[in-house]
């Protein structure tokens, strides 16, 4: 078998599968946000590879960066508000992070 | 000095005196009310002496209006006849349905309101003095004072009906709150009673005020009395139509309300009874003078053939009033607490009786006689309620029987009180008895029976207030206050009255003095103006009709 | 002298009271005694002037002056007058002004003599008085009063000043106010006095809005020219009648006369001024002074309702016990005397008896205040205050210790009585002669009848009241101690007994028409027209042009044109004079029977009587009557509709507010279970399923997650 676009999709699919697993599994806010950084990297892969066998050409590549810069922001600003959370409640659990609640 | 004042208020004195306690309100909104007692003693001070003040340089604009008025000048449906006319354009809207909203900030005055700017100044200074009395939250009474002195001077000077109805319930708002607040035990009930009242009556303005307008077009108070400003299918058009006795009723009902005319005074003795010494006197002084003045402004100059049709019936209520009044003030010595303010509210609504005997009449000594008679119940009574006041202060009662033998306590109140009774009667060289007799003269030309019956009211009202003065004044002094005066027991002081009291009293006393001996100044003031109004509702109708 | 000078001295003395009393009022307090002199030599300075004014009017013929303009100084005939305008509507003047004719030049006198008589009298009397100042401030006041309506040429300033002398007159006989009795009397007489200017006040209203006017003179012309209210004769005498009111009030006529009796609770020198000399003849002043409108018929009520007033009160006088009673109701029955020889139309005859009884009856005032301020001081004395001092059971003997007070006392009486050689036997034998005559003429003999019964009982209870107070012996022990006043309460009675001699108004002492009062003081012409006026009272009009001309003052009667009613007076006067003497005589002799020489039992002769008795001592109950149905009437009307006013007026109005609470209740309640039970049925439901649906909401972001992924893949599956 050559590698192909199906190959990159797999791939991809694989890392979304896994990224989405970790979202939804995982309590610890860290490792949740490691989750979202694999779905986005999925979709960098998707992105790259759309890029070289469909035609999307540059486009696919700007679009990449946009997300990784996206990414780094998100990360920065997530990690913040961990940090924050952290400070306040002393663990990350997202499900006790409920004080908005109700 | 003439020049000196106009040069500080331009053209715009008219403003500048319905608008000067509003200014004087806004600052004292700015004082805060001291927190303990000491401080709170100053800035109540300061309320009392600011109120006095400004009322004082509103008095002194007055005079000045006074003295720089053309008597010659006759105004009423004439434009350029009015004088300090302000015209500016308020409200200009174009709404759906309604079309253009034309409204306009017109004051001016002519020989019938400028009388009354004047009784406002001076009723409204002299009521000033009287409310140093006030011990309960200060601060809001003078800011609720203020605000009626504005409504009240506001009503005089527009010309505008817009204008005119926004100042008149202006005015009845913190009336409400005063008698409502600072009032008598059961002022709830007074308050209440007077606000519903009114409100009916400015309902019925208020309706009228919109057929008018939508008949005309525009809210100029001056258009409204041109019969050919109405559009021509508009509901108020024409003379002598169903439409126009019904509006003419609708308004005159609701000023009647405020004059009052029986049947529908009640609201007064109760609102007599309850308010504050103060606010009696205002409300005796200016606002029912209000009425009277509105059916002259608007129900006879607008609708003249309709006043020609109801005149009649006009001169009969005026008389009711008379004699009803007068009986009902009579009664008071069987009926009830036996208070003296309610004997005197009573006396009122007979007083008010003759204005409108007189205008009923048409003729220039009845318009005149009636017009004055507005001034001059406004003078006496104001001094009646200051002079139930001074009593009521010193003993914290007011009931007929409670009294007897103040005439050797107190002399000096003994004798003004003396000018205040003998005006109500209409003793000559009071002010009274110009004006009754002016309403006398005219009305009996027009209405001799009727009439003869109004002269009832004249042993009546002699009646009733000399066995008042009797009561209060002659006679033994009671026990209770008879002994030597004792700093704690400060009910029973009895001293005579003190300088502030005075100074409320005086300037009333002269005025009922003066213009009894000398009614030249105020005759002359408003005879062009009466004049002209008469002949317009004899002629317009007329005039019209031919032209049609 | 000049016009304006006359007019000004006029308005000089009409002004000076009122600066005693501008000046007594504001620093009376302060000067305290010295506030009694300065009255008195004001008032002194005022009858200076009224004597100057009298002698100048009478002595000078002032030219006439052609009418111009509505104001300025008018004179013709004997009226002089200034006219100019208090104010003015528009175009409408309303003119007032002041005159002087010779009738007022008189009465200005009469005025200011008693007035000042009175202040004089009242230095002494009213010495202790804790309220002196203010007493001459009412004084001065009503002086002022008084003399405006002397002074007045037209109807307004003639009710002002009508009103003036009420009110003054209210602070005077109230001026004791703490006793209950005096302020009601003073309230009493200015509440009854309003009953008569309420008919005064229409009459002025007629005649204003018939003439437009008030001036005397024009209406008179006018009226002489034919121009009558509504056109009509009638409304004429009823205008008449109507202005006749004023004085049935003022000078206590029947059906008002009440008041007077009760006046008496004023101070005596009050009593001596208000109520025998200026204020009630103001009345009969005011009937003089518009006599010209009067119709024959309007004449003829005047003629009776003097002549009933004269007799109701002659008969209440004979049974009084209190000293000034007797006076008061005297002086109403010699009112009803004045306004009856008005009504006959003797012009002069009813105003000469107003001089000549004000003279005689201020005395006679002025004479009990002499006694009741002697008896006072002597129950001082004593300690004794219980005794009534004004009452003549208690007095007795008081010719001894009261020598001066008693012979000018006596004399005065006489005049009163009408005895020959006083005044009062000249101005009541014309009066009397004039009734006579009237009598003959039209067939009212009653009025006559009435006229010679009164003036017996006027002897008789004048009798009564002197040798009651005076002969006899001392019936208290405060009598016995009574001594004679000083100068000041004694002097006023020696100069009024002095002036009710004869000799002052006519030569003659039986005849007054031959002196000099009858030449200056003439009847003027009748303004009526001659249909409406009495046939007798006409003059036939023999030669000029000028006794056409109808206006106040046009005295241009000659000898030759002497009406048929004076003539008749002149045949009648000798007869009645004998039938006068005659019975003024009988009515003396039988007083002196009763109390001096005690022939019959005054006790037992009143209990033969019964009930004529008790009804003149109850004064015909007058006040009963009264207090019953107009005053009772009033009352109760008052109060029902007090009651009616409280409850059905603002019934209605409390209930329409009950209805409206009521109805409000009720969409209250509507609204409450209806329609706000819709509203929160739709809440319910809405939070139903907000409750239910936010069962869903966990806040795990994980939840959300899979629920996107499962639509995520549900959508695949549909679509794909």
């Amino acid at each position: 078998m050559t590698i192909g676009l199906t190959s990159y999709l797999i791939v991809s699919a694989l890392l979304f599968c896994l990224g989405l697993f970790a979202v939804v599994t995982r309590k610890n806010a860290i490792l949740v946000l490691m989750g979202l950084e694999l779905i986005l990297n999925a979709a960098n892969i998707n992105f790259i590879a759309f890029a070289k066998y469909g035609g999307f050409n540059i486009e696919g590549h700007v679009a990449v960066i946009f997300v990784i810069i996206l990414a780094a922001a998100e990360a920065a600003v997530a990690l913040a508000i961990v940090l924050n959370i952290y400070q306040n409640y002393r663990h990350l659990n997202v499900d006790e992070i409920n004080k908005l609640k109700n | 000095m003439g020049g000196y004042i106009s040069s500080i208020f331009g053209s715009s004195i008219l403003t500048w005196i319905t608008f000067l306690p509003l200014i004087g309100m806004v600052a004292m909104l700015f004082i805060p009310s001291g927190k303990d007692e000491d401080k709170k003693a100053n800035t109540d001070k300061i309320f009392k002496w600011m109120t006095v003040g400004i009322t004082f340089i509103q008095l002194v604009m007055a005079v000045f209006i006074y003295m720089n008025y053309n008597n010659a000048l006759t105004g009423v449906n004439v434009m350029d006849k009015f004088q300090f006319v302000e015209k500016v354009s308020w409200i200009r809207a174009s709404l759906p349905l309604v079309g253009n909203l034309n409204i306009d900030y017109f004051v001016g005055i002519d020989g019938l309101s400028a009388p009354m700017v004047l009784l406002t100044a001076l009723i409204c200074f002299c009521a000033s003095l009287a409310s140093f009395s006030i011990k309960k939250s200060v601060k809001g009474y003078f800011l609720m004072y203020l605000l009626l002195d504005v409504g009240m001077m506001g009503v005089f000077v527009s010309l505008d009906f817009f204008l005119f109805y926004v100042f008149w319930e202006l005015m009845l708002l913190p009336m409400y709150f005063l008698i409502g607040i600072w009032g008598g035990p059961r002022k709830e009930y007074a308050a209440i009673k007077f606000f519903i009242y009114t409100l009916i009556g400015s309902v019925f303005m208020l309706l009228v005020m919109i057929a008018l307008y939508f008949s005309v077009g525009s809210f100029n108070m001056l258009d409204m009395m041109n019969p050919a400003n109405y559009a021509p299918d508009s509901l108020l058009a024409g003379l002598n139509t169903t439409w126009r006795y019904v509006a003419f009723i609708a308004l005159f009902v609701g000023f009647a309300i405020k004059v009052p005319i029986v049947p529908f005074h009640t609201w007064l003795p109760d609102a007599h009874v309850e308010a504050p010494t103060p606010i009696s006197v205002i409300l005796a002084g200016v606002l029912l003078k209000m009425g009277t003045y509105g059916i002259l402004r608007i129900n006879f100059a607008m609708f003249p053939d309709a006043t020609l049709h109801f005149q009649d019936l006009l001169a009969v209520l005026g008389v009711v009033s008379i004699i009803y009044g007068a009986l009902c003030a009579l009664g008071q010595f069987k009926v009830g607490k036996r208070d003296l303010k309610k004997m005197i509210a009573y006396s009122s609504v007979s007083h008010m009786g003759y204005v409108i005997l007189g205008m009923s009449s048409l003729r220039p000594e009845g318009m005149v006689g009636a017009v004055m008679q507005m001034f001059n119940h406004g003078t006496i009574t104001a001094m009646l309620f200051l002079i139930v006041g001074v009593i009521y202060e010193r003993s914290h009662k007011r009931g007929l029987d409670d009294f007897g033998g103040l005439a050797n306590k107190m002399p000096i109140f003994m004798g003004i009180t003396a000018i205040a009774f003998f005006g109500a009667i209409g003793l000559p060289g009071l002010s009274g008895f110009i004006s009754e007799s002016l309403v006398f003269l005219g009305a009996f030309k027009a209405y001799p029976i009727i009439t003869m019956f109004a002269g009832l009211g004249i042993i009546l009202g002699a009646g009733y207030m000399l066995w008042a003065l009797q009561k209060v004044f002659f006679g033994k002094l009671p026990d209770v206050w008879s002994g030597p005066w004792d700093p704690t027991k400060k009910l029973y002081k009895h001293d005579d009255v003190n300088a502030l009291e005075l100074g409320a009293l005086i300037p009333l006393a002269v005025a009922v003095i003066l213009f009894g001996i000398m009614p030249n100044p105020l005759i002359n003031m408003m005879s062009a103006t009466l004049n002209h109004l008469i002949e317009f509702v004899q002629t317009s109708p007329a005039l019209f009709s031919s032209l049609m | 002298m000049a016009p304006e000078t006359l007019l000004t001295l006029g308005i000089v003395i009409l002004l000076l009271p009122l600066l005693t009393f501008a000046i007594l009022i504001f620093f009376g307090k302060r000067m305290g005694r010295v506030s009694g002199y300065i009255g008195t030599t004001i008032l002194g300075l005022d009858l200076l002037l009224a004597i100057y004014v009298l002698i100048t009017k009478y002595t000078t013929n002032f030219a006439e002056t052609i009418a111009n303009g509505s104001t300025g100084i008018f004179i013709k005939g004997a009226l002089v007058q200034v006219k100019f305008n208090w104010f003015s509507i528009g175009k409408l003047d309303i003119a007032v002004g002041f005159g002087i004719d010779n009738l007022t030049a008189m009465m200005l006198l009469v005025v200011t003599l008693i007035s000042f008589l009175v202040h004089l009298f009242s230095l002494e009397y009213m010495k202790e008085e804790e309220r002196f100042p203010r007493f001459y401030a009412y004084l001065g006041l009503f002086s002022f009063s008084m003399l405006g309506i002397v002074l007045a040429n037209n109807f307004l300033f003639m009710y002002v000043f009508w009103e003036l002398v009420g009110i003054s007159s209210y602070l005077l006989i109230g001026f004791w106010y703490e006793k209950d009795s005096a302020a009601n009397a003073g309230k009493k007489a200015f509440l009854v006095n309003r009953v008569g200017d309420f008919g005064f006040l229409i009459g002025i209203l007629f005649m204003y809005s018939t003439y437009g006017t008030f001036m005397f003179d024009e209406i008179f012309k006018s009226m002489g020219m034919g121009v009558m209210p509504f056109g009509s004769g009638l409304f004429l005498t009823i205008a008449g009648l109507l202005i006749f009111c004023g004085a049935i009030g003022k000078s206590a006529q029947f059906p008002l006369h009440v008041w007077l009796p009760d006046a008496m609770e004023g101070p005596t020198p009050v009593s001596a001024l208000i109520h025998a000399a200026t204020m009630v003849a103001a009345g009969v002043y005011m009937v003089a002074r518009v006599f010209p409108i009067f119709t024959a018929d309007a004449s003829l009520v005047i003629a009776y309702v003097g002549a009933i007033t004269a007799f109701i009160a002659a008969t209440i006088a004979i049974t009084q016990n209190d000293f000034k009673r007797v006076l008061a109701y005297s002086t109403v029955s010699q009112l009803g005397y004045m306004v009856m020889a008005l009504g006959v139309g003797a012009f002069t005859t009813g105003f000469f008896h107003l001089v000549t009884h004000a003279w005689f009856k201020a005395a006679l005032f002025l004479a009990s205040g002499s006694v009741i301020y002697a008896m006072h001081r002597a129950a001082h004395a004593l300690h004794d205050h219980h005794t009534d001092v004004q009452d003549i059971r208690n007095l007795g003997g008081l010719k001894k210790t009261m020598p001066w007070t008693y012979y000018t006392f006596l004399f005065v009486t006489l005049a009163l009585c009408g005895v020959p050689l006083t005044s009062g036997f000249l101005s009541k034998d014309a009066i009397l002669a004039s009734t006579l005559a009237f009598g003959m003429l039209t067939g009212h003999w009653i009025i006559p009848l009435i006229g010679f019964a009164s003036a017996g009982m006027t002897a008789f209870y004048m009798f009564r009241l002197t040798i009651l107070s005076f002969h006899g012996k001392p019936r208290t022990e405060i009598a016995k101690k009574t001594r004679e006043n000083n100068f000041p309460i004694v002097f006023p009675l020696v100069l009024l007994a002095i002036i009710s001699v004869w000799g002052f108004y006519s030569m003659n002492p039986t005849n007054a028409h031959t002196g000099w009062f009858y030449e200056k003081i003439q009847q003027p012409a009748s303004a009526v027209p001659e249909n409406l006026q009495w046939k007798h009272n006409l003059i036939e009009k023999k030669f000029d042009g000028e006794s056409t001309d109808l206006a106040v003052g046009a005295q241009h009667k000659t000898v030759h044109e002497i009406s048929q009613f004076e003539e008749t007076v002149e045949q009648a006067h000798y007869p009645a004079m004998g039938l006068s003497i005659l019975i003024a005589g009988g009515g003396i002799l039988f007083a002196f029977m009763i109390y001096q020489f005690k022939w019959f039992d005054a006790d037992k002769f009143s209990r033969q009587l019964g009930i004529i008795y008790k009804f003149s001592f109850n004064k015909w109950y007058f006040d009963e009557i009264y207090a019953a149905t107009v005053i009772g009437g009033t009352v109760l009307g008052a109060k029902v509709l007090a009651l009616f006013d409280n409850y059905v007026i603002d019934g209605v109005v409390n209930g329409a507010s009950l209805v409206t609470r009521f109805s409000a209740k009720l969409t209250g309640i509507f609204d409450n279970v209806v329609v706000d039970g819709i509203v929160n049925l739709i809440a319910k439901i809405t939070g139903f399923f907000g409750a239910t649906a936010q069962k869903m909401q966990t806040g795990r972001i994980q939840t959300y997650v899979i629920l996107a992924v499962i639509g995520l893949i549900t959508l695949i599956y549909i679509f794909i």
